[in-house]
């Protein structure tokens, strides 16, 4: 039998009885659109975060306390505002090149308004390294901190939150029960809040010396120093090390890149998107049990079509193309249509929730051929069956 | 080229029913179907009738013995070889008729045509054809359950000639009709064996139909207690 006429004979079984394979269809759709659309969610994170992380600006390195391992606890920090001046004299062309900030999270009151907000404690120079501007007032000065005034410049979800509109320039505000006064706010700069860290128009920032009375510490949380170009971060990363190791251990602090922190966040999400994936998976497994069952049933309820078949001069390899042909169909229709819904369900997560989701070639790839693959490795075991049924006891059966 | 289509040499066919039970349904069976020749094989139910149907058929094998069409045993054959002499030399007839319930009478008598290389429309001429010959021109699209027990049949006849077989195995053809209908079928069978020249093996336990066949074998328990021309 011609391929094309198997097709053709799969085509019309599965017409014949159509609500079972719709029903069974429904198995494999179901499973390939998860897969779909929990690697499209995935892989929209994934995006998101390394893209939050890539807004901080370009070329920066990332001061933090402990020896960079991931898997160990948060190290305590043994920075001090110091290190920031330390490194930044020791920079070629320094320029307000080196940020340091400790953070908390504290209440802030102002105009009988209260809501929470996380506080950065920051050097003079923390906006500039960080590509953020004011939009209104001014910024954090150096006098500010030599002086430990008592000035705050808020992010505009705050201004918004707490002022309704009006002015906040020269308003006060309570910041864990110390009044500030308010000099500037931040430009806007969009986007959400991620796992990575706080939204960052609904941050305030005051002179590093306030905020750590503030907090009761003398330390800072990390450094952050902008190199000159790409080129440079190398060198940067050398002047780093050598000016906090006279005064720290190796293992008290550790330089990374912005393109290390990018790689190491992209790794950890690109395996949560696997493992969603794989999750997924399961269900489509489940789908192509259903399939396999279905199809076992089918062989037994046509046992005499199988042994009319074969004494009209079907072989073995026709009966047996001819089932899992069917088997593949009921699955490949199914991730046909469990695709179409995954790639629109990601369109309308992508709209609705703060996740964009992403679908990627592959898992397209993924889907359609694992729904093929599902359909071959579950389709062979009803289809032997139904080839190797003896003519005699089919023909006989009813 | 032999006149002999089909021998069956010293078949035996023993059944394993359990571990130690055996059923010997035939013993010794041995006659010679020649082309263009016409046979019946009667005996009682449980004669070991249908056991023989299935081993001229190529659908079983003997337990010894040989079974030989063109000279070929078919023990040799492989599971492909098989499928081609079916398909080939072989037209069945059922007593159940075995029309696929949901395919049109076209489509049912076409079924054999698609384990051969052949384009589609060839295939609907050639099924048209048999149709006709068969005296159902006019019910092509309909299913199975749209037709009488005897156009069921005569359908069954037609999926059985379109291939133009050396042999039409007609087991029981008339059990599942009445009188009349199972005249005009047996006049069908009798008369494309007549114009074609096809061979014609009936299984039957009806006297009449034996009697006008060239070869009359009778079994019993499995034995042949009587042969030769009838």
């Amino acid at each position: 039998m011609s391929l094309r006429e198997a097709v053709r004979v799969a085509v019309q079984a599965l017409v014949a009885n159509r609500l079972r394979s719709v029903l069974t269809t429904l198995g494999v759709l179901i499973g390939v659109m998860s897969v779909v659309l929990l690697v499209a969610i995935g892989q929209g994170a994934r995006t998101e975060i390394t893209g939050a992380i890539e807004g901080l600006g370009s070329n920066l390195l990332f001061v933090l306390p402990g020896d960079g391992d991931f898997g160990a606890g948060p190290a305590r920090s043994r920075f001090v505002v110091d290190d920031v001046a330390d490194i930044e004299r020791e920079l070629p062309a320094p320029d307000d090149r080196v940020a340091g900030y400790t953070v908390g999270a504290e209440s802030l009151q102002a105009d009988g308004e209260r809501v929470n907000a996380t506080v950065f404690a920051v050097t003079a120079s923390y906006p500039r390294v960080l590509d953020r501007t004011v939009a209104r007032g001014q910024t954090i000065s150096e006098s500010d901190v030599v002086t430990s005034r008592r000035t705050a410049v808020i992010g505009a979800a705050t201004a918004e939150a707490l002022f309704a509109g009006q002015d906040p320039i020269g308003r006060n505000l309570t910041i864990g029960g110390i009044r500030f006064r308010i000099a500037g706010v931040l430009e806007r700069i969009g986007g959400s809040g991620s796992p990575f860290g706080p939204d960052q128009d609904r941050v305030v920032l005051v002179p590093v010396t306030t905020g750590q009375r503030l907090f009761g510490t003398d330390r800072l949380d990390a450094i952050f120093v902008r190199a000159a170009s790409t080129a440079s971060v190398e060198a940067d990363r050398a002047t780093v090390d050598r000016v906090l190791g006279q005064r720290l251990d190796e293992d008290e602090f550790s330089v990374i890149s912005q393109d290390e922190i990018i790689g190491v966040v992209g790794d950890i999400l690109q395996i949560l998107t696997l493992v969603l994936g794989a999750i997924a998976g399961i269900s489509l497994l489940v789908g192509g049990v259903g399939v396999s069952n279905i199809m076992l049933v089918s062989v037994s309820e046509r046992t005499r079509e199988i042994g009319l078949r074969k004494a009209l001069g079907a072989r073995t390899r026709d009966i047996t193309t001819q089932f899992l042909l069917e088997a593949t169909a009921l699955t490949v229709i199914g991730g046909a249509i469990g695709l179409g819904l995954g790639v629109a369900g990601a369109h309308l997560v992508a709209t609705f929730a703060p996740v964009p989701a992403v679908v990627t070639w592959w898992s397209v790839a993924l889907a359609l051929g694992t729904s093929l693959a599902v359909g071959l490795v579950f389709g062979v075991l009803p289809a032997r069956r139904a080839g190797r049924l003896d003519p005699v006891e089919a023909l006989r059966h009813d | 080229m032999s006149a002999v289509l089909l021998e069956a040499d010293r078949v035996e066919r023993v059944y394993r029913i359990g571990r130690d039970v055996e059923v010997r349904a035939l013993t010794d069976v041995s006659f010679r179907v020649e082309r263009g020749d016409y046979v019946a094989i009667v005996g009682t139910s449980g004669s070991g009738k249908s056991t023989l149907l299935n081993l001229l058929g190529a659908l079983d094998r003997p337990t010894s013995g040989e079974v030989r069409y063109d000279g070929r045993d078919v023990r040799v054959m492989d599971d492909a070889e098989l499928a081609l002499l079916r398909n080939r030399r072989i037209g069945f007839v059922f007593q159940s008729f075995h029309l696929l319930p949901r395919l049109t009478a076209l489509d049912n008598v076409i079924l054999p045509l698609t384990y051969r290389p052949g384009s589609r429309g060839d295939r609907r001429r050639r099924a048209q054809a048999a149709l006709t010959a068969v005296g159902l021109a006019d019910r092509l699209g309909h299913r199975p359950s749209e037709l009488s027990g005897g156009q069921q049949q005569r359908v069954a006849i037609a999926r059985a000639l379109v291939t133009e077989p050396a042999l039409i195995l007609a087991d029981e053809p008339t059990g599942n009709l009445d009188t009349r209908t199972g005249e005009e079928i047996m006049a069908l069978l009798e008369a494309l064996h007549d114009e074609q020249g096809t061979a014609l093996v009936v299984i039957t336990h009806e006297a009449e139909i034996a009697a006008r066949a060239r070869v009359r074998i009778e079994l019993r328990d499995g034995r042949m207690v009587g042969g030769g021309p009838a």
